[in-house]
């Protein structure tokens, strides 16, 4: 029993540390804090999906009473701990991924015109910037024939994870 | 629709991840330049500390008693003499630029052009050119002032460090320098880049052609001290075999007499590092700026005395050495990385006006942290430093030493300082010189002058600028790709009769463009962990014994979290270690341990054949290089790229007792024999860093297994690349 409680600490002490390591690159003044707006990256980084709705409520936990535009350490902590503690949001499999491709492929033609895509993109769900969706485009699309195979896709990017 | 929120939700984490890896990326070369910076003052520092301490005829002193001689006090016509150039041939075959003087437009869009093919000028025309320079400089106010007309937008470009790619990308996205269109140029044209030269023969002639609308201001980088870490000494001696070092004693001059800063409408003040609480633009609009050939010392006093008595000429420096003393306690501090306080692609931090304020204390303390290191107080302050200048010198000249140490230090603000978010002013401990201004010391100043804005450079920043001090402060760096193809952008500023800043930004080679984000983070990132793999190797036995702190039992394994506090307290890098540890370590046991030794193999950095050489002795000469050339290229009195085997053996009884090692002259001279190849009593400095190169024979693997990161060698061919 003793030896339970002890790993189930280790466990804690080794989410804290990285936790904090992540937490650290972009704590720019060396005082704890980080800028709101980094805070998605922070989260995501650490292994977690979250989707932007998800996103927002986790920052409004995270924020102060009285948004600074700053994230505290103290606050950000423990709530991250309890996300990874918890498997929050968790990672989506590559089989999934490659279903949600072939939903928007009515056609089942095996790739998506860029149209298509864009229109998706960025009109459906949580829609993305142009900026978001032109790199996406410039990692996923085919520059000649303007198409994208979305299966490569899928596998290149998860190559990719080093987990 | 569900399956768009999910390719969103993993679109958007792995454009996160890239983030978090282009983040500390960054870290990792910025942690290393400065903590090379610093490495480098703490070098000069120590020399200095040597020419106190041992006796003037002592040899080693000798050796490096030349960089702290001030020029002979000599009439400029009898330097121009000693840089007269008509006596220089120029061969019928040379095929590059001929120069007609005085310069016209035409001859120097030619020039610009010649060096786009890799044309090389000509040492009769580059020290004919850097002759009408210098006399043309001499004529210049140390605070040049203009103004924006009703049609006239001025361009202002930053650090250039020697890449002619930028300058010319510039030229072409913006125009070459007119009537119409003036330029300021603030600092650092020089260092690291391979094309420095070049770059100063550009914006020279540019000068002379049109002086009113070309304006230059000095940078820290334009300092033969600097130059010889840096890499522009090495540039021009291997350009120009027969005349480079008459080009460098010239350009030591030039240097000293570029000015100091630029105001536009008496609104903008530009220059290359940044202010201090103590900056006075009128005592600066005062001084006799080319006294300060480098900034990195005080200069000598004024001596009432001829100078055919060089006793007292001694005297007079032993005076200045309570001054440099005790400055050199207060910079020779080993602080290691800072942090990027800058911002990145789309999101950049520019605004730190909300930010919890932290005291000047904690703001010290925490720069100690970061370089692990307990000071013994920092009450040194620059008051301390006049006092000590006033007790040591002699009665009469108190007044003198007062205002040069004073003269002196307001140049090196000038020169060397950066901001920070935190309000106050303090020593920057990482450059080693200058200081950290906060947003108060900028509106105080501002208020002071009747200004509204500054623009300054001296600092990387990933989109080429970056607003500081509520909008008060714009950094501007010009030199795109600085730390490696696709580590940032370069940018310019406009400026027209509203005085508002336009920026531009750009970046040098067509290759990045076409890189997708993954991949210019993947190269980047490369290029990063190759450099740090290098400092791991160079630091094995350190580390070593700091893994074995950890395994008592000596089992040959230590846990992850313990390897990354290790890495950490012996290289002092500030870097996230736990993050890195995937792209560092990645042999582990079944228990998640690491075996380290196994480890070391893995970095497989492949050693120089020296195995007769002891791997201590090899480990320290390779983590050292950076030094041990600069030593060497002081010591090569005549710059002639070349070292007598007594002078080697000199230098590294330098470089121990500065390292504090021990190396028994043994030792040396087996390294001696090893390295004079041909036996003739004299070593190439040059073949000499070159056969201690290693290679990292991990990079060449990873680049033949990974299908989707380009080398680097292929992203370096450049389009339209002309072979010489």
């Amino acid at each position: 029993m003793a030896e339970d409680k002890e790993s189930a600490e280790a466990i804690v002490s080794e989410v804290h540390k990285k936790i904090r390591a992540a937490f650290d690159v972009f704590d720019h003044e060396f005082n704890k804090t980080v800028d709101v707006r980094e805070i998605g990256t922070i989260i995501r980084s650490l292994g977690c999906f979250p989707n932007e709705g998800e996103l927002h409520d986790a920052i409004a936990e995270i924020e102060e009473e009285e948004p600074t535009g700053y994230i505290r350490f103290e606050k950000f902590l423990p709530t991250m701990t309890k996300v990874l503690m918890e498997r929050k949001f968790r990672p989506i499999p590559e089989d999934l991924m490659l279903q949600a491709f072939e939903v928007l492929d009515k056609q089942k033609k095996g790739h998506l015109e860029l149209e298509e895509l864009t229109k998706y993109m960025t009109q459906e769900g949580e829609p993305f910037t142009q900026e978001e969706m032109e790199e996406m485009l410039s990692a996923a699309m085919d520059p000649d024939k303007n198409l994208i195979f979305y299966k490569d896709f899928v596998s290149m990017m998860t190559v990719d994870d080093p987990r | 629709m569900k399956a768009a929120v999910l390719i969103q939700r993993w679109y958007r984490q792995y454009v996160a991840r890239m983030e978090m890896r282009r983040r500390y990326t960054w870290n990792i070369f910025q942690s290393i330049e400065y903590s090379g910076e610093q490495a480098q003052i703490k070098l000069y520092n120590f020399l200095g500390y040597l020419m106190d301490n041992f006796n003037p005829t002592s040899t080693e002193r000798n050796l490096i008693s030349h960089i702290f001689r001030e020029n002979e006090v000599c009439r400029d016509t009898e330097w121009e003499r000693h840089f007269c150039y008509k006596n220089i041939e120029v061969p019928e075959i040379y095929s590059g630029p001929r120069l007609i003087f005085p310069l016209t437009v035409e001859q120097v869009a030619a020039m610009v052009e010649a060096f786009r093919n890799k044309r090389q000028l000509h040492s009769r025309y580059v020290l004919q050119l850097l002759l009408e320079t210098w006399k043309l400089l001499r004529k210049l106010p140390n605070i040049s002032r203009i103004s924006t007309c009703h049609s006239k937008e001025i361009t202002v470009c930053g650090d250039l460090h020697g890449q002619l790619e930028d300058l010319l990308l510039i030229f072409y996205k913006n125009g070459m320098p007119s009537l119409e269109r003036p330029y300021v140029f603030n600092g650092d044209f020089v260092d690291r880049g391979k094309d420095s030269i070049e770059i100063l023969l550009i914006l020279f002639a540019f000068l002379l052609v049109y002086p009113n609308d070309v304006h230059l201001n000095r940078g820290n980088h334009e300092d033969h001290i600097v130059n010889l870490r840096y890499g522009f000494t090495k540039e021009v001696l291997g350009k120009y075999k027969m005349h480079g070092k008459r080009i460098l004693k010239l350009l030591q001059k030039i240097f000293s007499w570029l000015p100091l800063a630029t105001v536009i409408d008496q609104k903008v003040l530009i220059l290359h590092g940044g202010i201090s609480n103590t900056t006075d633009l009128c005592l600066i609009a005062r001084v006799d700026r080319h006294k300060y050939v480098s900034a990195l010392r005080p200069p000598k006093k004024r001596t009432q005395y001829p100078v055919s008595q060089s006793s007292v000429d001694l005297d007079m420096e032993d005076d200045l050495s309570g001054t440099k003393n005790n400055q050199r306690r207060v910079s020779l501090i080993k602080a290691n990385s800072f942090g990027p306080r800058d911002g990145f692609q789309r999101r950049s931090l520019q605004d730190f006006s909300g930010r919890v304020p932290r005291t000047v204390d904690e703001e010290i303390e925490v720069r100690r942290r970061q370089s692990g290191f307990i000071k013994g107080g920092f009450s040194h302050s620059q008051g301390d430093l006049n006092n000590l200048a006033v007790s040591s010198a002699s009665q009469e000249s108190t007044d003198t030493a007062d205002t040069t140490v004073e003269e002196w230090k307001q140049i090196l603000d000038l020169l060397w300082s950066d901001p920070m978010s935190q309000n106050g002013c303090i020593p920057n401990e990482v450059r080693g010189g200058g200081c950290y201004w906060g947003p108060d010391v900028t509106q105080d100043f501002l208020d002071r002058h009747n200004m509204q804005l500054i623009i300054r450079s001296h600092e990387c920043k990933q989109d080429g600028y970056e607003f500081c001090h509520n909008r008060r402060v714009l950094t501007l760096f010009s030199a795109s790709n600085y730390y490696e193809v696709g580590s940032n952008r370069g940018a310019y500023v406009k400026l027209g009769p509203d005085l508002v800043p336009y920026l531009i930004q750009y970046q040098a080679s067509s290759m990045t463009r076409e890189l997708t984000l993954r991949k210019n983070v993947g190269k980047v990132e490369h290029s990063a962990l190759k450099v740090l793999r290098e400092q791991l190797f160079a630091h094995k036995s350190d580390l070593v014994s700091a893994f074995q702190e950890f395994d008592k039992d000596k089992t040959g394994v230590v846990s992850l979290n313990d390897w990354a506090t290790a890495v950490e307290s012996v290289l002092r890098l500030g870097l996230p270690w736990r993050m890195l540890r995937f792209q560092l370590a990645t042999c582990k046991t079944p228990g998640g341990m690491l075996d380290y030794q196994e480890w070391f193999q893995e970095l497989s950095i492949k050693e120089p054949q020296m195995e007769h050489i002891d791997q201590g002795l090899l480990e320290t000469l390779y983590r050292h290089r950076a030094t041990l050339e600069t030593i060497f290229r002081i010591v090569d009195l005549d710059n002639s790229g070349f070292i007598t085997m007594e002078d080697f053996r000199q230098t590294w009884k330098l470089l121990s007792a500065f390292l504090k090692m021990e190396i028994t002259d043994e030792a040396i001279s087996d390294l001696s024999v090893t390295i004079d190849t041909n036996q003739d009593g004299n070593i190439d400095i040059d073949e000499f860093m070159e056969a201690f190169r290693l290679t990292d024979k991990k990079s060449r693997l990873e680049r033949g297994k990974s299908m989707f990161m380009g080398t680097t060698t292929d992203l370096t061919k450049l389009e339209g690349d002309p072979n010489i």
